[in-house]
């Protein structure tokens, strides 16, 4: 049990920054960004290229970031922004299309094939309680917690980051104090993306890399974000916790291939007891 | 499946074309009249498809089954489990805003898609389920068999045409554009919305379950990897969106506009006998083009080849 909590925790880290970057479009933009999943997928896999450069891993990680910023800031001006007016739905079904269109293309350049960063076999360490854990998956906890606390600084601290919390709080009020909302947009493409990227290489290192990888991971996401309440990255945190220990507790008792249906079966107890979620204001009924 | 030569081909495409044409239907009701949004199509169709493989087919020691019972048993089974499945997902989601029925319905799919790959004495896991009856299929040769069948395909089609096009210009159906165009309204008016919602969401599910048990009759085998779930569900809304959402000709004509697109681009790539890797990307490249042709026409002509026909009084 002690193993599944920690396995839990590892898993939690990478879901938390997916879906905090997922929480803070989907609060701003008030769409459910279903190509979130895939902009992960782009990230993880520019990283694999850059890796190959023999660049340090510091530096791949900064540029693979930026790299699936502008990917987002891209495909925010060619196809989401003249779509705004037309409703969150057609945003939607258009995200869905995004989707596709960047699961393929990462199909096309690097190929259907499995790819790993590194061929190299870990040793774990053993931990007290017979715990063991890989270095990588140290890592792994270790830069999702320095990525959240540096959000958390932006969000608090900067006058950028107070003008996002307002804007997911009320978009009309934020505009009439004088909050520029085309640069708000910006920003949250290019933070929500570089945080997606940060979770597909976390991702990749943790299992490997699979033009699906994205996809595949994108309901446990979206039932974080459900959980903590849309538009609220302290709840996505607590929600990517929370749906990473019950997938991997959930092993104990049944089958490991049922991990996504474990958070699609949260989700839904979410919708039925309080669809605004644990950290959810007031209800956001239709 | 070139058997009869080309008017065979013919046929087994307009037999596909069909099904396609009938799950376009089902999202219809769903989608273009009333804007439920379902992107667990591909779901309702395996439930659809397994449930009557399994009421029909004899006994075998891989799937659970041996109840041998008549196609037209199977297809309504197919049917009523499917409606079933979309009110259990109607009850937590038609209350809220429409985006989380989205994701309800994504997760549904993915759920079903992983119990039949993975429940062996119910499905016989990824080896699928084959030997599914079809009707009169010992008695006919191939040839008649597949004309026989595109008949039924034809007259369930034409039947949830009829039904849905019915529906449209009844007092129910123009309760679901309101609920469309402004559900406060629909609400105002002294309409029990939720109702109405799921009333819908069953009605569109229960045709999806019948589209999945013709295909499992017509082809005679199913495995999880037939409805590789985001594909098949993203092609059946591009067949409605290019056909014109709301409109009932423009689904159908949609449905066999994208089909013959997408197959014969299959057979194109088939016949160029690429390498295992180029064939995979040359997929890949098909799924890309008909992503492009959906954001093009959302963005350039929204309302499709046939957009709805708008009247102002019934």
């Amino acid at each position: 049990m002690e193993q599944l909590i920690v396995n839990g925790i590892i898993t939690g880290s990478i879901i938390v920054l997916g879906a905090t970057g997922l929480t803070l479009t989907y609060g701003i933009l008030r769409f459910a960004n279903f190509a979130h999943g895939d902009l992960m997928t782009l990230g993880a896999y520019a990283a694999l290229t850059l890796a190959g450069m023999n660049l340090p891993f510091g530096v791949v990680f900064v540029i693979a970031m930026a790299f699936t910023a502008a990917a987002g800031i891209l495909l925010d001006t060619v196809l989401y922004r003249p779509l705004r007016k037309r409703g969150s739905i057609v945003l939607l079904i258009s995200s869905i299309g995004a989707a596709l269109l960047l699961r393929n293309l990462v199909l096309i350049i690097w190929g259907p094939r499995m790819r790993y960063y590194s061929q190299d076999i870990q040793i774990a360490y053993m931990m007290p309680f017979g715990i063991r854990i890989k270095p990588d998956e140290l890592l792994i906890i270790g830069i999702a917690a320095a990525l959240i606390v540096l959000v958390h600084i932006f969000l608090k601290k900067t006058r950028m980051g107070k003008a996002m919390r307002a804007t997911a709080d009320n978009a009309e009020l934020a505009q009439i104090a004088g909050i520029d909302t085309d640069r708000v947009v910006m920003w949250t493409w290019g933070i929500g993306c570089a945080l997606a990227a940060a979770a597909g290489i976390l991702l990749g290192m943790e299992v490997q890399l699979r033009p699906q990888m994205g996809w595949d991971i994108l309901l446990p996401l979206f039932a974080a974000v459900i959980l903590g309440g849309i538009g609220r990255p302290y709840g996505a945190m607590a929600g990517g916790i929370i749906i990473g220990l019950s997938q991997e507790i959930s092993t104990a008792f049944i089958s490991t291939a049922y991990k996504p249906a474990v958070s699609f079966a949260v989700l839904i107890l979410v919708l039925l007891i309080r669809p605004s979620g644990i950290f959810g204001g007031e209800g956001r009924w239709s | 499946m070139v058997i009869g030569g080309l008017e065979g081909y013919l046929i087994v495409f307009l037999v596909m074309s069909g099904i396609f044409a009938i799950l376009t239907l089902g999202l219809n009701l769903q989608w273009g009249i009333t804007g439920l949004f379902n992107i667990g199509i591909a779901g309702f169709f395996a439930v659809g498809a397994y449930t009557s493989a399994i009421i029909t087919t004899v006994q075998s020691p891989d799937h659970l089954g041996g109840y041998g019972m008549p196609f037209i048993t199977g297809i309504l089974g197919a049917g009523a489990l499917s409606g079933m499945i979309a009110w259990l997902v109607g009850i937590p989601t038609l209350r809220l805003k429409g985006d989380y029925l989205a994701i309800a319905t994504i997760g549904i799919a993915e759920t079903i898609r992983l119990i039949f790959t993975n429940e062996s004495w119910l499905s016989n896991g990824t080896r699928g389920i084959t030997g599914i009856p079809g009707p009169l299929r010992e008695v006919l040769p191939h040839y008649y068999y597949n004309l026989f069948y595109l008949l039924i395909t034809a007259a369930f089609a034409g039947l949830a045409f009829l039904f849905i096009e019915r529906a449209l210009h009844s007092p129910w159906g123009r309760v679901l554009r309101t609920i469309r165009e402004d559900e406060m309204m629909a609400a105002a008016t002294g309409k029990d919305v939720f109702h109405f919602k799921m009333q819908c969401l069953v009605t569109g599910a229960v045709i999806m379950g019948v589209a999945g048990g013709l295909y499992a009759h017509f082809i005679g085998f199913i495995s999880p990897e037939v409805f590789k779930p985001m594909q098949f569900t993203f092609l059946i809304w591009v067949m409605l969106i290019v056909g014109g959402a709301g409109n009932n000709k423009g689904a159908v004509l949609g449905a066999v506009a994208v089909w013959g697109l997408w197959t014969g681009t299959e057979f194109l790539i088939d016949a160029l006998e690429l390498s295992t890797d180029y064939q995979t990307k040359a997929g890949a490249l098909r799924i890309i083009t008909i992503s492009i042709a959906l954001e093009l026409i959302l963005l350039l002509r929204p309302e499709g080849l046939l957009g709805e026909t708008k009247k102002t009084f019934d």
